[in-house]
């Protein structure tokens, strides 16, 4: 093929034009090989940059394009695009990075235009051995994987299914709902947690397009975007939920009680169970673990009683395959573990409680039935010591992280509290109040002002037990005072981590997380919701810890990113892979340990072991081709030779 | 060294600037009743410049080094040692504060010559 090669260098403004000096570029590279047409041009991103390319590569038949500017990273598709409507592949058009690689890192005006020259130069030696490349198709299956039926999964849930498309929400406990259900009443508004999550947790279970997974979970996940194949483990709940009517008189007769996760062990539940009243879906497990019969080999009480004979002693784990085009987590958070914070005696003393366990003191529908009484003599309390940021903004001992909820729960608690019990005192420790919502601000300030809760700026250092009191040991670094306080309530603001199983699941899923466990995203600002693995998007405090209004238009996000790849007909995959030469692989399989993708696997060819590339899943990051004893792995577009090439016009003078 | 946080800094090996004032330091202090200021004002006094207030103060006299700070502190602060740099720079300036000729005989037979030694180490520049 006659190499018909056009250069258009960018003075970026003065960014590329104050240091190298264009027009002795343009001379040289007009001169080179192979290039017929250069040029300069102001700013070549603008309109009339861009018509002055495409223009020329009309008129002059070019073959070939190299735009010398800034980083690919910033105008690479820009200029592809140009090469598209002009009817030139886009894979024959590169950019040379005479910005960040030379203007804006070098002084000497003769060296850099020197190295811009030689930038260029290898360029355009990779151009000529450059294919004309086509985007890879990639179908998509149209169905979304939801993981989590806390209040994000359910948002995120009810929009994709709402959009037409089809989900699967799979949920490890019993019931939809995760902790929002377990809250009374909810920051700035004190509108009722249940009330305002019950009806989209019904929503839910009446979607036509939801099918929904509880007491299930991911067990595996193989495949790519758009193309996830999802192993569901559906535990033995031992009650045929089909039969079942959900009559509750199995859970009246079972003998066994236990402490119940949804109380926060503030009250028992039985063997046999529906977390709470208002669980979806509405139908009992058996804890195998507690369960008399598992247990003994004695007792089915719960299947003599069953008039629909649901019970099934004998049912086992079912695994269930299901496709799906994209995955959103949304596992959520649990409580930092209280034994931990030793100084507070947490654990030890039953009066010193975290606040999810206030939460249930609080509900209307919990262990006290809304009367806020103290767990180890049913008393109510008349004095309660709320203390912020425990085990939280503490690098040295526990969490960093400020987990930027306990601020404004504590003040409701503080503020509920003296609604429920006007004559007792509540008091808040705090560093600091973070108060930086919608609303927020002014419902501490109402804490403060109209229920007159004292809030005391100081870390408390010690919780002891003193004649059936608490004894705090503090100090107002206000007024520099030490404080002995005497409450008969502790209160824990304890730090948010990610849900237990974080790790097992971002092993399954190929997703990176923090040094925290939280879910990393692509880009902290720009790629909020995706993680770096394409098809899998993150919501909620999986995340990281937020609030309800957060957390919910995070999952509307992540949503939206969803229905964004469903409205395609297919997905298209970059072109420049891996590719493998048949006859000079040996088969050893290096690359495939080092395949960070997956994309590379082992067959059986005419009886001869050939490492071959899954196009659709290699991002082409080199890996194997770099380790290849053999030569046989090439990338397109970046072949050996190519390189050669680009070395050898780098190098000579 | 010119600037006395630097020194502080320095002869410590503690960060003053990563204390956030959270007070948990002067909750625990079992010697707090005694003191004149508490002691995450100690720190506070140093990070605001105001170091000759620091040095005045009998707190970091009576600070026993029991290290009850330095455990709970959610910095990683060991505060004890900051108590030590402001006593040792005070020991720095080469100030006598007990002369020799002004020990009694009789002290110097009834008191353990240990606590002889450790006086004049305190005591003396």
């Amino acid at each position: 093929m006659e190499q018909r090669i056009g250069v258009f260098v960018c003075h970026c403004g003065i960014n590329i034009a104050s240091i190298v000096r264009i027009s002795d570029v343009v001379k040289a590279i007009g001169d080179y090989p192979g290039v017929i047409h250069a040029e300069e041009y102001k700013y070549m991103c603008s309109e009339p940059g861009q018509s002055m390319i495409q223009k020329r590569i009309k008129e002059k038949k070019l073959n070939g394009v190299i735009v010398a500017a800034c980083s690919p990273t910033l105008h690479e598709l820009t200029f592809r695009n140009v090469a598209v409507r002009s009817g030139l592949n886009p894979y024959r058009c590169e950019m040379a990075n005479i910005r960040e690689h030379c203007s804006w890192v070098h002084h000497d005006k003769d060296m850099a235009t020197a190295k811009a020259i030689r930038i260029i130069r290898s360029l355009v030696e990779k151009v000529k051995l450059n294919e004309e490349l086509e985007p890879l198709a990639v179908s998509i299956t149209k169905r979304a994987l939801i993981i989590g039926g806390g209040i994000s999964g359910i948002q995120a849930a009810l929009d994709i299914a709402n959009a037409g498309y089809e989900v699967i929400l799979v949920e490890k406990s019993p019931s939809i709902g995760g902790h929002m259900a377990q809250l009374s009443e909810t920051f700035p508004t004190l509108d009722c947690s249940q009330c305002i999550l019950t009806p989209k947790m019904v929503e839910v279970a009446q979607n036509r397009n939801i099918k929904l997974y509880t007491y299930a979970e991911v067990d595996n996940i193989s495949g790519f975007v758009g193309n996830f194949k999802v192993n569901i483990r559906l535990k033995a709940s031992y009650v045929d939920w089909d039969k079942c009517v959900g009559c509750g008189l199995c859970i009246e007769k079972c003998p066994t009680k236990v402490s119940s996760e949804f109380e926060e062990n503030l009250s028992k539940r039985k063997a046999i169970y529906v977390p709470f009243p208002q669980a979806v879906p509405n139908k009992p497990v058996i804890d195998r673990e507690h369960c008399r019969y598992f247990a003994t080999g004695k007792c089915r009480v719960c299947e003599k009683v069953c008039e629909l004979k649901a019970i099934d002693f004998e049912e086992e784990d079912k695994v269930i395959e299901e496709d799906v085009g994209a995955i959103v987590v949304a596992t959520g958070y649990q409580l930092y573990d209280i034994q931990k914070i030793g100084e507070y005696g947490a654990g030890k003393y039953k009066d010193v409680i975290t606040g999810l366990q206030f939460e249930r003191l609080l509900s209307a529908s919990g262990p006290t039935g809304g009367e806020v009484k103290r767990p180890s003599d049913g008393k109510v309390p008349k004095r309660v010591s709320f203390i912020s940021c425990v085990g939280s903004r503490d690098p040295e001992l526990h969490k960093s992280y400020c987990s930027k909820v306990c601020c404004m729960y504590l003040a409701k608690q503080a503020m509920l509290y003296q609604h429920r019990v006007p004559k007792g005192k509540a008091t808040v420790f705090y560093i600091d109040i973070r108060s930086d919502g919608k609303n927020y601000e002014e419902f501490v300030q109402r804490a403060q002002e109209e229920e007159k809760i004292n809030f005391i700026r100081g870390k408390v250092s010690k919780v002891y037990e003193d004649n059936g009191e608490l004894v705090l040991h503090a100090v107002d670094t206000l007024s520099g005072e030490p404080l002995e306080v005497r409450t008969d309530l502790v209160v824990l603001g304890i730090a948010m981590t990610p849900a237990s199983d974080i790790d097992k699941l971002t092993k399954i899923l190929k997703i990176q997380s923090d040094k925290d466990g939280f879910l990393t995203e692509a880009h902290p600002k720009l790629r909020p919701v995706e993680s770096l693995t394409p098809g899998i998007f993150i919501a909620g405090c999986a995340h990281f810890p937020k609030d309800i209004p957060d957390t919910v238009a995070q999952s509307s996000a992540s949503a939206s990113k969803v229905m964004e790849m469903f409205g395609h007909k297919e997905l298209s995959h970059d072109p420049m892979v891996a590719w493998v030469d048949e006859d000079l692989c040996s088969g050893c399989g290096i690359c495939i340990s080092l395949c960070p993708y997956d994309s590379r696997v082992l067959e059986i060819k005419e009886g001869k072991r050939i490492a071959t590339v899954n196009e659709i899943l290699c991002e082409g990051c080199g890996s194997c081709i770099a380790a290849c004893p053999s030569g046989a792995s090439q990338q397109r577009n970046l072949q050996d030779n190519q390189l050669l090439k680009m070395t050898d016009a780098v190098l000579s003078e | 060294m010119d600037n006395i946080i630097d020194k502080i800094s320095d002869i410590s090996g503690e960060n003053i600037y990563a204390c956030y004032q959270c007070g948990k330091c002067s909750a625990g202090c079992p010697s707090v009743e005694q003191m004149d200021i508490l002691p995450n004002q100690v720190i506070r006094l140093i990070q605001i410049g105001r170091v000759e207030l620091a040095l005045k103060s009998n707190a970091i006299w009576v600070c026993a080094s029991c290290f009850m700070c330095s455990v709970r502190c959610p910095r990683g602060i060991d505060l004890s040692k900051i108590m030590e740099a402001l006593r040792e720079i005070h020991l720095r300036e080469d100030i006598d504060h007990i002369d020799i000729k002004d020990v009694r005989r009789e002290n110097v037979y009834e008191l353990p010559q240990i606590a002889l030694v450790a006086n004049f180490r305190k005591q003396t520049g």
